[in-house]
C-alpha cells in the first residue's frame, strides 16, 4: 500500500544490510519509506533538523502532544522544543515503539551480562554514523524503534516481546523540514526485537507527488 | 538615605539582608537550615538546604555516597530531574535504559537512575509519593505558550526544559546535553491504548530520597508537568536537602536485588576503583 505513496522520483533506495547503520539528508517534502523485508527486524532511527541539529527528535514531546506512546499514521515526530520534524503517512504494521531507546554494549550487560561484550549493538551504529556529520555521544537521545514490539502492563511492567510486523510491511514519512536520519538496522540478538535474527530492510527516499 | 551616591547606594545594598523576608532560597552553610532532617542525619552533615520555587530550579554538584531529599510539601511541586556523572557529565541519565533494563516504567523506592554506559548515577532510597513519571519528560517553551501563554525562563509560566537550559549552563553545558528528564511528585500511568493518565501528586508532604552512587551532578527545574490538566499555571515550592553519606555496597540487600541491578553496581564499582574514587 505504501507503493502508491512512494512513485515520485526516487532519491535514494537503499538496502541496508542486516546490523548496518544508514542516514541521509531528507529534503523538505520528501518521502522516507522503510520496508521490512524479512519481518519483525527493529530499526532503530534518530531524526535531526539538517540546519540546526540541537533540534533533535524527542521521545516526550512526541508522545505529549500525541497523547500515545505508540507511533503509527498521523502521529507526528516532534523535536526537543516540541516543533514537527516528520510525519507518519503510512503504516502498515500499527504500531512501533517510542520507549525502549537503543540498545548498548553497556546495557547489553546489565541485560544480559558481560558475556554479550563483544557483541555489536544500536549505540556503536549511531555513534559511528553520527560521528560522519560532526556529531558525537551527547547526541544520541532516546530514539524510535520502528517495527519494535514494547508494551507497558498495567503495573508498569515494560519490555521487548515478540513482534507484530511481518515480511514486506512498510512505513513511509514525510519530512516537514529538511532532516538528517540516522538509522541502526539492529543488531541485537538476546531478545525478540529482531525475531532473534538480524535481517536487511529497504531505506527509500523519494520526491514529487503524494505530498 | 538615598541611592544617588555611592554611599548610599552601598548602605542601601548592605541593609537588605537584615531586612529580608524570603523563604524560597539556599541556606548556607547548610547546617544552619530550618529544614526539618531525619532523625540520624547530624546537623554537620547537611551539605545543601534549599527551598525552590514554584517555577524555579537548582543544581547540585555532590560526592559519591551523599543522600538528597525532595519533598513536595504542598503537593503541587514537580521536580524535572536530569542526574550525570559530574566529573564526565557525557556520561548521563538514560531513561529508555532505566526503564528497559529494570523491565519497569514507573519508578520507586529501589529502582535505579541509570546512565547510558550501563552504570548507576543513583538510586531511590525512599519514596513516599510513588507518583513519578519517566515517559512524559519535561515542558517547553512553545508547549507553555500554548497552554498558558508564556514559557520563558523569566516568565509567570517556564518551561522544564528553559529551566534545565540555565542550571546546565552553570555547568558548562549546552541544550544538547540535555535529555529526556524524569520527573518526580506528579505522576503517569499508560492506559492500554497507550495514552498518558494524569494522577497528579500524592499530596502534600510526599518526599523521595535519592543516593548518589558515583560524583554526581543533579539538575533540577520545578514547574508543572507537561499533562497537567489544569487550566492554569500550577506548581508549589520544592524542598531540597542533602547530606553526607555512604553510597550503596555489596553487602546492601539492593546490590543483589535484581540481576540486572548487581550489573549495575558491579561496573560502576568497577569504573570508580579503575579512576581512584572507590
Amino acid at each position: 500500500m505504501t507503493a502508491t505513496l512512494s512513485t515520485g522520483t526516487v532519491v535514494r533506495d537503499d538496502v541496508v544490510a542486516a546490523r548496518a547503520p544508514w542516514s541521509a539528508v531528507v529534503a523538505a517534502g520528501d518521502l522516507l519509506t522503510i520496508v521490512d523485508l524479512q519481518g519483525n527486524q527493529a530499526v532503530d532511527f534518530l531524526v535531526f533538523d539538517a540546519h540546526d541539529t540541537d533540534l533533535r527528535y524527542s521521545a516526550p514531546d512526541t508522545i505529549q502532544a500525541q497523547d500515545s506512546i505508540f507511533l503509527t499514521t498521523g502521529s507526528v515526530l516532534r523535536d526537543c522544543e516540541h516543533g514537527p520534524l516528520m510525519t507518519v503517512i503510512a503504516d502498515d504494521c500499527g504500531r512501533h515503539d517510542t520507549l525502549g531507546g537503543a540498545c548498548s554494549k553497556e546495557s547489553n550487560t546489565l541485560r544480559y551480562g558481560m558475556h554479550t561484550w563483544s557483541q555489536h549493538a544500536c549505540a556503536e551504529n549511531f555513534l559511528a554514523e553520527a560521528g560522519r556529520y560532526g556529531l558525537g555521544k551527547r547526541d544520541l537521545v532516546s530514539n524510535i524503534n520502528w517495527y519494535m514490539n514494547v508494551p507497558v502492563d498495567p503495573d508498569g511492567a515494560l519490555g521487548i516481546v515478540d513482534g507484530i510486523s511481518a515480511p514486506g510491511l512498510s512505513l513511509t514519512l514525510r519530512a516537514e523540514r529538511d532532516v538528517l536520519v540516522i538509522v541502526s538496522n539492529c543488531p541485537q540478538i538476546n531478545n525478540p526485537c529482531n525475531g532473534f535474527d538480524p535481517t536487511p530492510v529497504r531505506m527509500i527516499v523519494t520526491r514529487g507527488d503524494a505530498r | 538615605m538615598g541611592t544617588a551616591t555611592t554611599t548610599g547606594a552601598r548602605e542601601h545594598a548592605r541593609a537588605q539582608e537584615a531586612a529580608a523576608d524570603v523563604a524560597t532560597m539556599p541556606t548556607r552553610p547548610a547546617a544552619a537550615s530550618a529544614i526539618s532532617r531525619p532523625e540520624d542525619v547530624l546537623a554537620a552533615d547537611l551539605v545543601h538546604a534549599e527551598i525552590v520555587a514554584g517555577g524555579g530550579y537548582t543544581h547540585l554538584a555532590v560526592a559519591r555516597g551523599t543522600h538528597v531529599r525532595l519533598t513536595d510539601f504542598s503537593g503541587d511541586a514537580c521536580a524535572h530531574v536530569l542526574a550525570y556523572r559530574s566529573d564526565r557529565p557525557f556520561e548521563r541519565l538514560n531513561v529508555a535504559d532505566t526503564v528497559k533494563v529494570q523491565w519497569q516504567a514507573y519508578l520507586t523506592a529501589g529502582h535505579l537512575l541509570l546512565s547510558d554506559q550501563g552504570r548507576v548515577l543513583a538510586s531511590i532510597m525512599s519514596d513516599s509519593s510513588g507518583h513519578q513519571d519517566a515517559l512524559f519528560g519535561t515542558t517547553t517553551r512553545a508547549r507553555n505558550e500554548q497552554r498558558y501563554g508564556d514559557g520563558s525562563a523569566q516568565g509567570p509560566s517556564p518551561a522544564g526544559r528553559e529551566l534545565l537550559a540555565l542550571a546546565a549552563a552553570k555547568h558548562g553545558l549546552a541544550r544538547r546535553d540535555l535529555p529526556p528528564s524524569v520527573s518526580f511528585f506528579q505522576g503517569v500511568r499508560v492506559d492500554d491504548e497507550g495514552r498518558g493518565r494524569f494522577l497528579g501528586s500524592a499530596g502534600a508532604g510526599a518526599s523521595l530520597t535519592l543516593r548518589a552512587e558515583v560524583p554526581l551532578l543533579l539538575l533540577v527545574a520545578n514547574t508543572a508537568h507537561p499533562l497537567d490538566p489544569r487550566p492554569a499555571f500550577t506548581v508549589g515550592d520544592l524542598e531540597v536537602l542533602a547530606w553526607r553519606g555512604a553510597p550503596t555496597d555489596p553487602d546492601d540487600p539492593l546490590w543483589t536485588a535484581t540481576p540486572e541491578g548487581r550489573r549495575a553496581f558491579t561496573n560502576t564499582l568497577a569504573d570508580l576503583t579503575a579512576r581512584g574514587i572507590a
